[in-house]
């Protein structure tokens, strides 16, 4: 048996989080002593992926399938589970993987280990670690079904590189039918979004009105960073809900997240506890937010961003 | 049109997570329960529609008797009726065998869930009730519209969003988007005093077999204390973010 990774592409480029997915699979695959097998739609250059140790590529090329459908995709990944004899299923946690996950566990009779942050703390019975309470804590799920399938928490391993030789094998599945009908898909090009983003900059209340986020915009721009608020700021109109990060906002899992004049209320701590390392600025030196976070300035925005702007130019400049 | 919303009984955002028992089972010990969050987006929404298009609203959790005041809330909020599945949950597939069930047995059209729990985070019940009953099925549900047998659905998708048609019977798993938040009810007292009086039906489980088991919790680790920096020397933050935690 061998471990099946599936790489998600957009537009044909493989998102990071399919590295992740690679670099994570071809090492529980060493702990089983098997080797990966990285099943890919449409993608334009599939060889890339034997830079995270894929020995072996499954491409799917068909342009039915531009249009992403959990059901006809979570068919395609059974339809190469079996033909390479796959008893784990390995996927990563973005919107399309976690909206197929469980289509593809039922199918596969499998037992289903979401929010996946560790490499399996035992093979036998499979164990791992998972996010769980929002955030707060975790748990250890023992899978027992034959087949298995797991979702990998963004930005929880990394990417590793272990550049292999593989090849590339096209394989054309059956199509399934599908009930649902995609009509239309709005998606913003050119901007990094937070489920992506390595840096996140936000910015809540204490920002005073929507006329004052042209600073964050920069400090973004020059962190390469996505932007997002807090609740109250979207629940205000200051900024859209799509950039809401938070409990029943989204939730960040970058590498960097920088909070400017956010307090720090359990549900926005809940939904960016995953972010590696958090930087606080806030003018009030009560604000719980510094509790969670790892580097702190206690002093106002308007004074501290544009000097942070400043100097993150200056050091950029000095580092290229 | 005939809709089951799907209500886990969660513990509240602001309570303290503790393990007892040698850190295999949650201690509940103190703890306020609630409807889960993302529940209360899809039960605002179907309330929209009994209102607005004359459907009937049943309210479903698979949980012991402790659950009840939670679905006694959704009732106050004004669903019509209630039905607790009498099983201590194990795992989401164990729930979604459960739940399919009751919707076959109700013969629902329609079922809205949150697309997650707060506690377990699993995101994974409404997906597999959809594959078990064969229904489509859309995940992060933000907009909702029926019109006689025909759904308008769209669902966040990484950076955007997508819409989506579908014929009855669909499950979606709903988040923030689908009402908005200023929009999520409330119970009054008329609600309230009217809830005691509304059917919450007890039924046996068919005691499917769970796929997973969660051996042991674990706390998030203590967090280092923060370090401060002067707000005049963000040079000092500049390289620390460089050369300590090495992510510029």
């Amino acid at each position: 048996m061998s471990v099946l990774v599936f790489a998600e592409t957009s537009e044909g480029k493989f998102k990071k989080s399919a590295f992740e997915v690679t670099s994570y699979g071809k090492k529980v695959a060493e702990q089983l002593g098997t080797n990966v097998v990285v099943l890919t739609i449409n993608s334009n250059e599939p060889t890339l992926l034997y830079m995270y140790g894929a020995e072996k590529v499954l491409n799917v090329s068909n342009d039915a399938l531009r249009t992403f459908n959990a059901k006809v995709y979570a068919n395609i990944i059974k339809q190469a589970a079996e033909k390479e004899n796959s008893k784990l299923v390995i996927i990563d946690s973005n919107a399309n993987a976690i909206y197929l996950a469980p289509t593809l566990a039922v199918n596969l009779s499998a037992g289903y280990a979401s929010n996946v942050v560790a490499l399996p703390t035992s093979t036998s019975p499979l164990t791992l670690k998972r996010k769980t309470f929002s955030n707060k804590a975790f748990n250890y799920t023992e899978l027992t079904t034959d087949c298995k399938v797991i979702s990998l928490a963004k930005n929880s391993f990394g990417l590793v590189e272990n550049k292999v030789n593989g090849n590339v094998e096209e394989f054309a599945p059956q199509l399934i039918e599908s009930g649902l009908t995609s009509t239309s898909v709005e998606q913003t090009t050119g901007k990094v979004t937070i489920a992506d983003a390595d840096v996140v900059v936000s910015g809540g209340r204490g920002l005073k009105g929507p006329e004052n986020w042209g600073m964050i915009e920069e400090l973004a721009d020059v962190l390469g960073a996505a932007t997002a608020c807090s609740k109250p700021v979207s629940d205000l109109g200051w900024r859209p809900h799509s950039e809401h990060v938070g409990q029943t906002g989204k939730p960040v899992a970058s590498n960097l997240y920088v909070a400017v004049g956010i307090s720090g209320a359990i549900q926005h701590l809940a939904g960016v506890n995953s972010s590696k390392v958090k930087v606080v600025v806030n003018t009030d030196p009560e604000a719980p937010f510094f509790k969670a976070a790892d580097y702190g300035i206690v002093g106002d925005a308007f004074e501290v961003v544009p000097k942070l702007i400043e100097k993150l130019k200056e050091f950029k400049a000095n580092n290229a | 049109m005939k809709i089951l919303v799907c209500i886990s009984h969660v513990p509240d955002t602001t309570s303290k997570i503790n393990f007892t028992d040698n850190d295999t089972k949650f201690d509940s010990n103190g703890v306020q329960y609630v409807i889960n969050p993302y529940d209360e987006f899809a039960l605002t929404r179907a309330m929209w529609f009994k209102e607005k298009q004359g459907a009937t609203v049943t309210v479903v959790n698979v949980g012991n008797v402790s659950t009840e005041p939670t679905l006694r809330k959704a009732l106050a909020i004004g669903a019509d009726d209630a039905i607790r599945v009498n099983i201590e949950p194990t795992d989401g597939l164990a729930v979604a065998k459960e739940l399919a069930e009751v919707v076959k047995n109700g013969g629902y059209n329609l079922v809205l869930a949150g697309k997650e729990s707060s506690d377990y985070n699993g995101g994974m019940v409404p997906g597999m009730l959809a594959a078990l009953l064969d229904f489509n099925f859309v995940n992060a549900c933000i907009g909702l519209e029926i019109e006689g047998e025909k759904a308008t659905i769209s669902r966040e998708i990484d950076g955007g969003k997508e819409i989506l048609s579908s014929n009855l019977p669909l499950i979606i798993a709903g988040q923030k988007g689908l009402v908005e938040e200023k929009d999520l009810r409330i119970p009054n007292m008329r609600g309230i005093m009217m809830a005691r009086k509304k059917p919450l039906t007890v039924v046996e489980p068919i005691n499917s077999e769970a796929a997973t088991s969660i051996i042991s919790f674990e706390k998030q680790a203590a967090k280092a204390a923060c370090k401060m920096v002067d707000a005049d020397n963000v040079d000092e933050l500049i390289r620390l973010l460089h050369n300590e935690a090495k992510v510029i």
